[in-house]
């Protein structure tokens, strides 16, 4: 690959970054070096905390500890604002200028040139019209930006970092709402300002794109940074070993999951049958799932596995064609999929599961009002009875069932989220991400439960970021990859090595595995 | 500092325990219980003639209306809404109301007629209240805003309705003219008609948000509309209703209001109902974020402002003072409950 532009000292150092948040560490020494007129990528899974280092370096949070020096000269930023002048600037994901002033009052907000106190209107948009022209990008500067399409309203942000003497740009996700031709030129852009000199810091799940553009590339996990080194000598495997904390090569069970069953339980009636889902994400996923069996799906952050658990709850509505029990069906509200025997554990509990303020009874039977009420009044006694079943059966640490959910720990939570569901007696359960967030000893319990519903003839689809859950517990294992199914494992076939292969590059380069249905 | 800042910011910190943060409705409603508590010991001792029935029926005549508004508003801003239209809604009903109080025997039997002059505006109101539920669920305006429609547009409505004039009851010249002002000026053992309705419509209320399917989803819908939606809680169809229900408890206050009147203005009826109603809502207890609410902390924050206003009024202070001190009322009550919230 190209070599930097010059062998001078690198344009940024970031060493041993810390970060707390209440509850949680975010970064725990994290470091990154940047060269000018590098393109340089920062990958991790979800949680990895690469949003946060970025956050901590266009100073929107303060650091805990550790150093930063751009220039070799150590710095502190008390804003974004500061950060910016000092020739650090971000392109967000969602654009932040304001939509309905034009492209040229956009690029030089807050500085425009101005001539006797008054503003220079003919100057700013000549200027401006240079500065896009020099991205290669041709558009009327004296348009409102909300006109404009998503890509060149990027431009045009991307145009007022280069025009504020930016020196270092970060990009987080800015291909997500792009289509192929608008990321082909966002790349040449990309490279123009590389051979200018300028440091990019690109953030992608998407590792065709990291290839295609970047030079180097920064891998983290949970929260510390595991390897920089250049993308040329790193294969798309690898970096997915990198990044999920995995060597090459294991294939052995580590035995530390909570799952029993695997591949034991006999493969029941087809519950339900997804076939080349849409949109929002997808892009042609299928999945099979039967009673009495796990179904582990797996992909990397972005591959559209939340996505494909939304649509099969009818949370999103997506085209393509949904068989349950032999019949397509079209749900409009979650509340079809649960009429039909389906339940949904979201991936954020705070967000998508607990109602905070209702207390653990009211969470666990918000799904089984219906059944626990007559004519719209709840029977508040077989309520009670209910909670306190479920409580006892499923070990969950309350101080009672008055207490409000948001006390309990996280493993408490998911315990009456999944109760939520199991005293409805579902005959499918999509779990996504059921163990993130838990301490170890409560992840062992979930899973095995999850093990055991399945030896009891429960259907489930179950999302994970940890390998061993996928490999261990499933008894298939479908493989998602910019929102298409790519790969599926049988309990047999399935190892790491195989998975995080799919998962890279999907099933076209992987000659020993049997793709779809 | 910086941990302030990162309290905000962090979204996939673990559920944090938070250290003594249990509170039941009840007792966030027990501050607003000793203040009213206060007021009371205290007219008692320096207000002549505080103790009589006489009081009791004119402070509670007056705070009536506004009780019924402002338990519809709870039901509203307990799904994290807000209605400003109630104050519009009740001149609709009060100007809609003496259309059918004409000629006895226009609609066949005299009870039919009083009857529709009851009925019609409240489902006329009601469905005010479906608008503005379907400008909040299926248009996706905010609350705030798509109530407003019918709070300049209503009034509009209801002074169209009467050429923006006064219409005086005794002008009607019709026998069920009586009967209606029962509901204003009627009186059941000794009580007034219209502190009985509001009574059962609070212990109604009570009742619904604790023991209901119906209020369950309200409070769920309030506490985390997306996470309810996922549990199967039909989200766009309970805040549907909680505008309803507004809508049609404005409409019954609207009348009670034309009633006590014995003419309807539509100019002056309901006018900043919607602000006094929120004050009960916001003194009672009741987050505006939505998720929790008290319909009895509703109940005593509209009592605690009447009898703030009943007195200083009784003790000759300007009314200049007396919007000042329920204002600060009201700050007290928002402080009190964020410090039991965190």
């Amino acid at each position: 690959m190209r070599e930097p532009l010059s062998t001078a000292e690198p344009i940024l150092v970031m060493e041993g970054i810390e970060k707390r948040f209440p509850g949680s560490v975010a970064l725990d020494g994290a470091s990154l070096r940047v060269m000018p007129g590098e393109v340089h990528a920062i990958v991790g899974q979800n949680g990895a905390g690469k949003s946060t280092l970025m956050k901590i370096l266009n100073g929107v949070y303060r650091r805990d500890a550790g150093t930063i020096l751009l220039d070799g000269k150590a710095v502190d930023f008390h804003g974004p604002l500061e950060a910016q002048n000092a020739g650090v600037s971000t392109i967000y994901q969602e654009i932040n200028l304001v939509p309905y002033r034009t492209v040229a009052e956009n690029i030089f907000m807050g500085r425009e040139p101005t001539r006797w106190g008054f503003l220079d209107r003919r100057r700013m948009n000549r200027e401006a019209a240079e500065i896009l022209a020099r991205l290669g990008v041709r558009v009327d500067v004296q348009r409102p930006l909300g006109s404009l399409n998503i890509a060149l309203q990027q431009m045009v942000a991307i145009a007022r970092a280069v025009s504020t003497d930016a020196r270092i740009v970060i990009m987080d996700e800015p291909t997500s709402s792009l289509d192929e031709r608008e990321v082909e030129v966002l790349f040449e852009v990309i490279r123009g300002l590389r051979d200018s000199g300028i440091a990019v810091i690109y953030i992608s799940h998407r590792l065709d794109e990291l290839y295609a553009v970047c030079d180097r590339v920064t891998v983290m996990r949970d929260g510390r940074t595991v390897d920089d080194l250049p993308i040329a000598g790193v294969t798309r495997l690898e970096l997915v070993a990198l990044m999920l904390g995995k060597e090459l090569g294991e294939v052995h069970r580590s035995g530390a999951t909570g799952f029993a069953h695997q591949g034991e339980r006999p493969a029941g009636a087809v519950l339900v049958e997804a076939r080349d889902l849409e949109g929002d994400g997808l892009h042609g996923a299928s999945v099979t799932i039967r009673s009495g069996e796990i179904v582990g799906l797996a992909g990397l952050l972005g591959s559209g596995r939340t996505e494909l658990a939304r649509a099969l709850f009818g949370a999103d509505s997506v085209s393509g064609e949904v068989v349950v029990r032999g019949k397509p069906v079209r749900w409009h509200s979650p509340r079809d999929a649960i009429r039909a025997g389906f339940g949904l554990c979201a991936e954020d509990r705070k967000v998508d599961g607990i109602i905070p303020f209702m207390s653990v009874r009211e969470n666990l039977t918000l799904a089984a009002l219906p059944v626990l009420s007559r004519h719209g009044i709840v029977d508040r006694a077989e309520q009670e009875a209910i909670v306190d079943r479920f409580i006892a059966r499923l070990g969950i640490k309350t101080a009672g069932p008055e207490q409000p959910i948001r006390e309990l720990s996280g493993g408490n939570q998911q315990k009456v989220l999944l109760a939520r569901w199991l005293c409805l007696n579902p005959s499918l359960l999509l779990l996504d991400e059921p163990t993130r967030g838990i301490d170890v000893g409560a992840k062992a319990e979930i899973q095995a439960l999850i093990d055991e519903l399945a030896d009891n003839g429960l259907g489930v689809l179950m999302i994970s970021s940890e390998l061993e859950e996928i490999t261990e517990g499933a008894d298939r294992v479908v493989v998602l990859r910019d929102g298409e199914t790519v790969a599926e494992f049988t309990a047999e076939e399935v190892n790491q090595d195989a998975v995080m292969h799919a998962m890279a590059q999907g099933a076209d380069r992987m000659p020993a595995v049997s793709v779809g249905a | 500092m910086a941990r302030f800042f990162a309290a905000s910011a962090s979204s996939d910190a673990a559920a944090l325990p938070v250290n003594g943060a249990r509170i039941p409705a009840l007792i966030r409603t027990y501050s607003a219980i000793a203040a009213l508590t206060l007021l009371v010991v205290y007219n008692i001792f320096f207000t002549p003639n505080f103790l009589s029935l006489g009081t009791f029926n004119a402070n509670l005549t007056q705070v009536a209306t506004i009780v019924i508004v402002a338990v519809g508003m709870t039901f509203v801003i307990a799904t994290g809404g807000i209605d400003l239209s109630v104050g519009s809604l009740m001149a609709i009903a009060g100007v809609l109301a003496p259309l059918f109080l004409i000629d006895a025997n226009r609609f066949g039997a005299p009870v039919v007629g009083l009857v529709l002059a009851i009925v019609a505006p409240i489902a006329v109101t009601t469905l005010c209240g479906a608008f503005n539920g379907t400008l909040v669920t299926l248009v996706g305006l905010q609350p705030i805003i798509a109530t407003l429609v019918l709070f300049l547009g209503g009034r509009g409505i209801a002074q169209l309705i009467v050429n923006g004039e006064l219409v005086e009851f005794r002008n009607l010249g019709s026998p069920l003219v009586p009967n209606f002002e029962f509901l204003g000026l009627g009186q059941l053992f000794g009580v007034r008609f219209q502190i009985i309705v509001m009574l059962v419509i609070v212990v109604v209320a009570i009742w619904v948000l604790r023991a209901t399917t119906f209020g369950r989803y309200v409070l769920a819908t309030g506490g985390n509309a997306s996470a309810a939606r996922l549990a199967g809680v039909p989200v766009t169809r309970v805040t549907l209703a909680v505008y309803c229900i507004s809508g049609l408890l404005a409409g019954l206050a609207g009348l009670i209001v034309v009633a006590i009147n014995r003419s309807a203005d539509p100019h002056q009826v309901g006018e900043f109902m919607e602000l006094d109603a929120i004050a009960a809502v916001a003194v009672g207890g009741t987050p505006l974020t939505g998720g929790r609410a008290t319909i009895l902390g509703t109940f005593v924050g509209a009592l605690i402002i009447q009898l703030l206003r009943f007195t200083l009024i009784a003790h000759n202070i300007p009314d200049g003072v007396t919007r000042m001190v329920i204002a600060a009322a009201i700050v007290a009550a928002v402080l009190a409950q964020r410090q039991r919230a965190s």
